[in-house]
């Protein structure tokens, strides 16, 4: 099993390498761009000249799936960069202070954590305007919040440790012990949640887009290529299929990376 | 017992309280005046300040919070923007039709999830627990608004066999059900495993196949049963995203649920509405939460003496 599991974990990598690096060289390794139109030969199916065929303007699908996946990674990359930062602080001074700071920062992820899942996203989307920095501020609002808590759990639990009472009795600061000693032993379980948050971000953006509240066209996002290819379900289906395959297969890929990394940095779970 | 219930009811009540406050500032964040926005730029100066006096914004923030407080208590959300009707009787109106889905979605998540997760923790390790649980991870991995129109390509438009969209016939139900449901089997399937595992580990479930019980019953009446109270808790919290995931299902189907109203509302700008749909469900799911601790307090008395 674990060489089935580390089967998966590799797919998982390959998969994720791919997108980026074909997202990166997209403009080099493709003769279209994304913006020209063939409108005479509009909603095209796959052809050998184009791979995942034309769109409803006939611009190039396959184009502007890779800028899709431009966008699509930035956004995942940003918010469970502000995310993961933000939490780990928030969760280490919750943690590491206890007391009246700990029971303010705990009511307040409770009320955060009271709203399911992406509704407060699109809440606060909707309020502010669709947009990509909307939705990456949105995604990064509810998104702190479980990083916060696994490193406040992780902090309590390493507050306690003989190294760390060993340096602030050798006169470490409050801080350099929270920096140096106590939040170090949160990185392990913080790099598999955030490979598994680049997977939520990722599928998050293209529905809330998908639902008209993110990224705004013509800027191409899987999202918003999916829900203007419903139209035309009946008469070009390639519209919503590569879109939401290219989706599909990165979000797998980074589930996948994300189980296979819990599985080598957890050893119960050998 | 009581004292743990009590307690338990108690703690919902500051959560309640702080989701009814951000629920309120929603209307506060729009950028500029709330009011010129939902008029859009034609409005007349009179129109819009009228329509700011009937929502209120004209007093200040802490009257306007009290009202609100005061107001959503009783039960009124205010006036829909778009129709004059109230918010609470729109909303109710679409209770049914998402209750309807959420369970269907739920019904057939655990159909799905149960077996899977069974017959991956019987055979752990091998290439059927390995083909299982990749088959789970893609669930969880393939979006439901990719999915639903993908089956509606196939089930209504080729084969023929259910109808697009709408609400009104069993048919109707099946395919957003699946499309909704998919993604939380996968989710379930998981953690049954994860639960039967721990079980299966235990010790009265070796004492049961020594007195000769044979696999079939110490799994099915023995450990499965003790691997359904984490489960619960799991299915209920997962209850929060079937809500969030009824919003998308409900726009690609035309489902006349809640969710379909909050991304109709949210296109008219009608806020009271956005803020209504959004509060209601958010009071649903920490209420179903709620619940569920309340159960696991009445089926596991350890939970009540921590």
């Amino acid at each position: 099993m674990s060489s089935l599991k580390s089967g998966q974990a590799l797919t998982g990598l390959v998969i994720v390498a791919f997108v980026v690096s074909a997202a990166v060289l997209a403009p080099l390794l493709l003769p279209w761009d994304p913006a020209t139109q063939d409108l005479p030969n509009r909603l095209e199916g796959p052809t050998w000249q184009h791979w995942f065929g034309l769109d409803e303007l006939g611009r190039d699908i396959l184009a502007r799936v890779l800028l899709g996946a431009r966008v699509s990674l930035l956004v995942g990359i940003v918010v469970v960069g502000v995310s993961s930062v933000a939490g780990m602080a928030i969760g280490g001074v919750s943690g590491y202070y206890g007391g009246r700071i700990d029971q303010v920062i705990g009511r307040v992820m409770d009320v955060l954590m009271a709203f399911p899942g992406m509704l407060l996203a699109i809440a606060l989307v909707a309020v502010l305007g669709p947009s990509l920095v909307n939705v990456v501020l949105a995604l990064a609002v509810i998104g702190w919040v479980g990083y916060a808590r696994l490193v406040r759990g992780q902090v309590l639990r390493a507050r306690e440790f003989e190294y760390v009472t060993a340096a602030k009795a050798l006169g470490a600061g409050t801080n350099r012990i929270l920096v140096r000693h106590v939040l170090p032993t949160a990185l392990p379980p913080l790099l598999v949640q955030a490979t598994l948050g680049m997977a939520g971000a990722i599928l998050s953006e293209a529905a809330l887009s998908f639902l008209g509240l993110g990224v705004q066209p013509p800027t191409p996002s899987w999202g918003t290529m999916i829900n203007g290819g419903r139209v035309h379900l009946l008469d070009a289906p390639h519209l919503t299929i590569f879109p939401g395959l290219f989706l599909a297969i990165v979000v797998l890929g980074f589930n996948f990376l994300g189980d296979g990394l819990r599985d080598a940095l957890d050893p119960k779970r050998k | 017992m009581l004292r743990y219930f009590v307690r338990r009811v108690l703690l919902a009540v500051p959560v309640l309280l702080g989701v009814a406050t951000l629920v309120f500032s929603l209307i506060h964040l729009v950028p500029g005046d709330p009011a010129q926005a939902m008029m859009g730029d034609g409005a007349s100066p009179q129109d819009v300040a009228e329509l700011r006096k009937s929502l209120g914004l004209d007093q200040p923030l802490l009257t306007q919070y009290r009202t609100f407080l005061g107001n959503a208590f009783k039960g009124d959300l205010g006036k829909s923007f778009r129709t004059g009707q109230p918010v609470t009787t729109m909303i109710v109106e679409r209770i049914p039709a998402t209750a309807e889905l959420a369970v269907a979605a739920m019904i057939i998540a655990m159909l799905i999830a149960i077996p899977l997760g069974v017959i991956a923790a019987v055979w752990r390790g091998t290439a059927v627990d390995y083909s299982a649980m990749t088959f789970a991870l893609a669930g969880v991995s393939i979006p439901n608004f990719w999915l639903g129109p993908l089956l509606a390509i196939i089930f209504a438009v080729e084969l023929g066999w259910l109808p697009v969209s709408g609400r009104g016939t069993l048919g109707h139900l099946v395919l957003p059900a699946i499309s909704l449901g998919l993604a939380l089997a996968a989710i379930l399937a998981r953690m049954t495993r994860a639960s039967l595992l721990d079980e299966l580990g235990e010790l009265y479930v070796r004492a049961a196949r020594a007195r000769g019980v044979s696999a079939t019953a110490a799994v099915g009446r023995h450990a499965l049963r003790n691997s359904m109270v984490p489960l619960l808790t799991i299915i209920a919290l997962q209850f929060g995203a079937v809500l969030t995931g009824a919003v998308i299902t409900e726009t690609i189907f035309a489902w006349p649920g809640i969710g379909r109203l909050l991304i109709q509302s949210i296109g008219f700008r009608d806020y009271p509405m956005v803020q209504g749909c959004i509060l209601l469900i958010a009071v649903t799911y920490v209420s179903v939460n709620l619940i569920t601790d309340l159960m696991y307090g009445v089926l596991d008395p350890r939970i009540r003496y921590e």
